[in-house]
């Protein structure tokens, strides 16, 4: 690699060999940290490495500098080995401030490297982050002792590094994330080319910035000359390639990737895509992504608020195309009676969900998945949709092509549950071969001589007639259709039998859905049951309960309605069931319901995922009987334990960060 | 279209195979006919025509038409006909709603399909009463209107539609009475129009809001209360065309010819300043005639058509996008098999 300067003194330097290292970069919102992170990921990914990663941002573009409130994180965990989580303890730490100081120290692990830059801990900033005055945790001797601390003056070094940039102090002080990018660069032996290329091309060229792009270089090689010269670190650590399967790869984030899946089903389909939406966040990112296709044929409607985007993407399916929303929990609240209306209506719809926290307004910038019962039901009148979930960031793209694929072909709207963490988390993706994606048949009526309106075939699907055809001119509505004409009927037998068409149609969708096959054992003690962006923690769990002799397996649902044919038997072929949901336990209700299993939760309601630790602590719990009657467990600070589980709802303390 | 087929279809065939269900003497009986004429008059194809609808009375409209038809949900049918016009520019799109469907629940959508200028045609029927509902007043009430939810009459200051498409941005902007014959005229002008053109059409409720529209209905008295609006021509109006309308101070009056006032003292209309037919649109009985016609005409571009421009610039800018290029967008890299440490490289 042309930009990996060879080590010329530190003669003192171990090099260690890890499998894996979760590092995090943290600090004001406005100091790059997703940027850097985004960088390293990048980096690690061409060098070979399997990863996952977790942003983590305030709701507010710009809080308060310096304030907790305005922290921005960015964790990402690079391995030799087949990851599935952004790692729970941070190894490394980077942080720019004290706020991000504050906010993050408790996630590093003992022992753990955590560099700061000491330039920012000042009386005014320390005060910022709300310690007390004369407090300052990096002179602290216990933070000292129980971590790896590097006091580095970044903003100081950055600044002289670059005096001669001819840029003002301003501008220069925008680079000290590459000199902290730099820095860790050569903590963890990356080469700087993928980062170089990267700046040389959005600052040199999209931007016409050439100056701006050769000053960040600078500072991101003295960050990186700095390590090797400085001589502070003692150890410097390298990451293998992981053993991945060969192929062609690029980083994908979960958004990206399901933008993608939707222009490949309107390819794979001869459809285009009409993609309306209203932003809001975490989903306005499948917007701008596919606002940028339109030489893929993407038309993309940003309307005036979330009802006018669902109706013309109701509106553009009548006419012939395919027609998505994307949205948040708010904003399916928003769309429920339009969806109602693509279900009588009998239209294709694909609804995208990116779930944050709730209710309300709720966490905007967080995760969860506390929509589901929001997406099965929360529609008038008996109103059955389907609906799917993917489970990692390259899942997304083949989850919108299975729900492209069943919206047209069996004329329904079909939700994706989506969530904030897996719509900005990241992962190496092996690029699928263009022949190994099937082609999307559909058939339209064109004939006059036998078209009925709501006539069905043996899926107890309705014909897809669009307008422009001749002879088939008909009228479609809200309003209750009769049997096979489509016309207004408000007959009490032609109701129910319409209701019981919608919900069978639905059911049928089923036949097409693969079996579940469970993860590790056929008949066993315990059976982790899951769906959409929790897989990764809970598959990670698994294989290390597995790992320590425990009958521990695992199933993992892409498709929530309908289910898979053979869930309830799978279900009973294991003694106890276990379903962690970032919610109060949806899925576990749903389960609960249909199956009578007496399935028991594990339940984060934090805005975050779920760590492997909090999984292998439940997984205990489960197996020991310890739940007794309790219907679900809670994880508080990072544990999930019996005697944590009661709230003193009338303390007026405030809970600790 | 062929002249074979204009020459073929008549308002019959317009017609769908449902009974009308509004109540006898409704003035949507008379838009409907109307509206069945001026499709076949112009050669529609019914095939091509697509009447898209929210809900209340006049929302049924589209069942009543042998062409395609959605009758959508309250007031949300100029999203339904955004998307069907997006999806496929070249169907020919008509939106009927009401005073409650199109102001009210569906104020926001309405003000903008204007602004954005989508090919849709938009009529308006305003009853000013809830009809489907039973009685309530709508944002077109006069204040004091007493109904079943207002006893003691209404307290809320009624939306003029006009002044509102106006201020939305309406590259197409009218009104006409349901039994009137410029209703045909406006159609027509409606229905050659390219861009949003918004139509209000005074409708009689004669069950609930009667007589609502009297003085601008009845034989002996309707032309003193009413203006026909003539581009290029003077304002004139009265039953003996004696009266006229004049800029005074930038403020319409109402002057006598004759008596040292002549036709050029008038105001003569012009379809393409927004700012008269802003004036026009605030004139209301019993001050003023109100003005009948096509109040402002401009052409502009549609947004579906910006839309397929930008596809079809994208396209010549980047290539047609196929599965291929989607799948090797991105930096992608290659990795090759595990004993061969040298395998890594950029694509």
């Amino acid at each position: 690699m042309a930009c990996q300067p060879k080590p010329e003194s530190n003669t003192n330097l171990l090099s260690e060999a890890r499998t894996s290292a979760v590092v995090r970069f943290a600090g004001d919102s406005g100091d790059g940290m997703q940027l850097a992170g985004t960088q390293f990921t990048d980096t690690s990914a061409i060098v070979g490495n399997d990863l996952a990663t977790l942003p983590d941002y305030p709701a507010e573009i710009r809080a308060p500098a310096g304030t907790v409130a305005g922290v921005s994180g960015f964790q990402i965990n690079i391995s030799s080995e087949d990851i599935f989580t952004p790692g729970d303890q941070v190894n490394a730490l980077i942080v720019m401030n004290p706020a991000a100081f504050k906010a993050h120290i408790e996630d590093v692990e003992p022992g753990g490297i955590v560099v700061v830059n000491d330039s920012e801990f000042t009386k005014v900033n320390l005060r910022k982050a709300g310690y007390v005055d004369g407090y300052n945790p990096i002179e602290d001797d216990a933070v000292a002792q129980k971590f790896q601390l590097y006091k580095i003056p970044i903003t100081r070094l950055n600044a002289e590094a670059l005096a001669d940039s001819g840029l003002g102090a301003k501008e220069v002080g925008r680079c000290k994330n590459m000199y902290a990018l730099g820095l860790v660069y050569w903590l963890y032996d990356r080469p700087l080319d993928t980062t170089i290329e990267f700046l040389n091309n959005y600052f040199g060229k999209k931007k016409s910035l050439p100056k701006i792009a050769q000053t960040n270089i600078n500072a991101l090689k003295s960050g990186y000359y700095f390590g090797e010269t400085a001589e502070i670190f003692t150890v410097r650590y390298h990451v293998p390639r992981a053993a991945i399967t060969p192929g062609k790869y690029r980083k994908i984030i979960g958004n990206e990737a399901l933008a993608m899946g939707l222009v490949a089903a309107a390819k794979l389909s001869g459809k285009d895509i009409v993609y309306c939406s209203y932003p809001i966040t975490p989903a306005s990112t499948l917007l701008h992504t596919l606002a940028q296709m339109r030489h893929y044929g993407v038309k993309t409607f940003q309307a005036e608020d979330e009802i006018a985007a669902v109706c013309a993407a109701i509106g553009a399916s009548f006419a012939g195309q395919i027609g998505v929303c994307g949205t948040s929990g708010p904003g399916l609240a928003l769309k429920a009676e339009a969806i109602g209306l693509a279900v009588v209506t009998e239209l294709p719809l694909v609804v995208v969900d990116v779930q944050r926290g709730g209710p309300s307004t709720g966490l905007p910038t967080k995760t969860e998945q506390s929509d589901l019962l929001q997406a099965m039901f929360g529609r008038n009148g008996d109103c059955p949709v389907v609906v799917l979930a993917p489970q990692s960031p390259g899942d997304c793209f083949d989850i919108a092509i299975e729900a492209a694929r069943i919206a047209m072909q069996h004329m329904v709207p079909v939700l994706i549950m989506t969530d904030g963490y897996l719509a900005s988390g990241s992962e190496p993706w092996l690029i699928p071969s263009v022949d190994s994606l099937e082609p999307i048949q559909l058939r339209h009526a064109i004939d006059p001589e036998d078209f009925e309106v709501y006539g069905r075939d043996d899926r107890l699907v309705r014909p897809w007639a669009l307008p422009g055809t001749p002879g088939l001119e008909h009228r479609i509505g809200g309003l209750e259709k009769e049997h096979l004409t489509g016309n207004v009927n408000y007959e009490p037998e032609n109701h129910q039998l319409m209701t019981m068409l919608r919900r069978q149609k639905v059911e049928k969708v089923a036949e097409r859905i693969p079996p579940v096959e469970p993860y590790g054992d056929a008949i066993g003690e315990l059976l982790l049951l899951g769906w959409g962006g929790t897989f990764g923690s809970i598959h990670t769990a698994v294989q290390r309960a597995r790992a320590a002799g425990k009958s521990v397996s695992q199933v993992h649902l892409r498709h929530i309605h309908p289910m898979p044919s053979n869930l309830g038997e799978v279900l009973r072929r294991y003694k106890r069931v276990l379903i962690p949901e970032l919610n109060t336990g949806q899925l576990r209700m749903l389960v609960r319901a249909r199956f009578l299993v007496d399935a028991r939760g594990v339940n984060k309601i934090q805005g975050r995922p779920f760590l492997v630790e909090e999984l292998m602590e439940a997984i205990d719990l489960m197996l020991a009987d310890r739940f007794g009657p309790r219907e679900f467990l809670v994880p508080r600070h990072h544990s999930v334990r019996l005697e944590d589980q009661e709230y003193d709802y009338s303390s007026r303390e405030k809970v600790a960060t | 279209m062929s002249k074979a087929q204009l020459s073929v279809l008549t308002a019959k065939d317009f017609a769908s195979d449902q009974d009308v269900r509004w109540c006898p003497g409704c003035g949507d009986y008379a838009i409907l006919n109307q509206m069945k004429k001026v499709l076949a008059k112009l050669g529609a194809k019914r095939e091509d025509s697509v009447f898209v609808a929210g809900i209340g009375c006049s929302s049924r409209f589209p069942y009543y038409l042998n062409t395609y038809g959605f009758h959508t949900i309250h007031g949300r049918a100029p999203a339904v006909a955004t998307g069907i016009k997006i999806a496929n520019p070249s169907l020919d799109v008509w939106q009927i709603t009401g005073d409650g469907d199109g102001l009210s629940i569906g104020g926001n959508h309405l003000m903008h399909i204007l602004r954005r200028n989508v090919n849709v045609r938009i009529l308006l029927f305003n009853n000013r009463i809830y009809g489907l509902t039973k009685g309530q007043y709508s944002p077109t009430s006069e204040e004091g209107k007493k109904t079943p939810s207002t006893p003691m009459g209404s307290i809320d200051l009624p939306v003029t539609p006009l002044s509102l498409a106006l201020a939305a941005e309406a590259s197409f902007v009218a009104r006409c009475i349901d039994v009137d014959k410029n209703l045909v005229e406006v159609l027509e002008r409606t229905a050659a129009h390219k861009g949003s053109a918004f139509v209000e059409i005074y409708q009689d409720c004669n069950v609930f809001n009667h007589k609502a529209f009297s003085f601008a209905t009845d034989k002996d008295t309707k032309e003193d209360h009413i203006v026909r609006l003539e581009h290029n021509k003077p304002l004139i109006f009265g039953k003996n065309r004696d009266k006229g309308i004049r800029l005074h101070n930038s403020k319409p009056e109402v002057v006598e010819l004759g008596k040292g006032i002549k036709e050029d003292d008038l105001l003569f209309h012009d379809e393409h300043d927004e700012k008269l037919a802003f004036v026009l649109s605030r004139m209301s009985h019993p001050e003023f005639p109100e003005p009948m016609g096509v109040y402002y005409a401009v052409k502009d571009a549609c947004y579906e058509d910006l839309l397929q421009e930008q596809i079809e610039d994208a396209i010549k800018q980047r290539g047609e996008g196929t599965l291929e290029t989607l799948l090797d967008s991105g930096d992608t890299y290659i990795i090759e098999s595990e004993q061969d440490q040298h395998g890594l490289q950029k694509n």
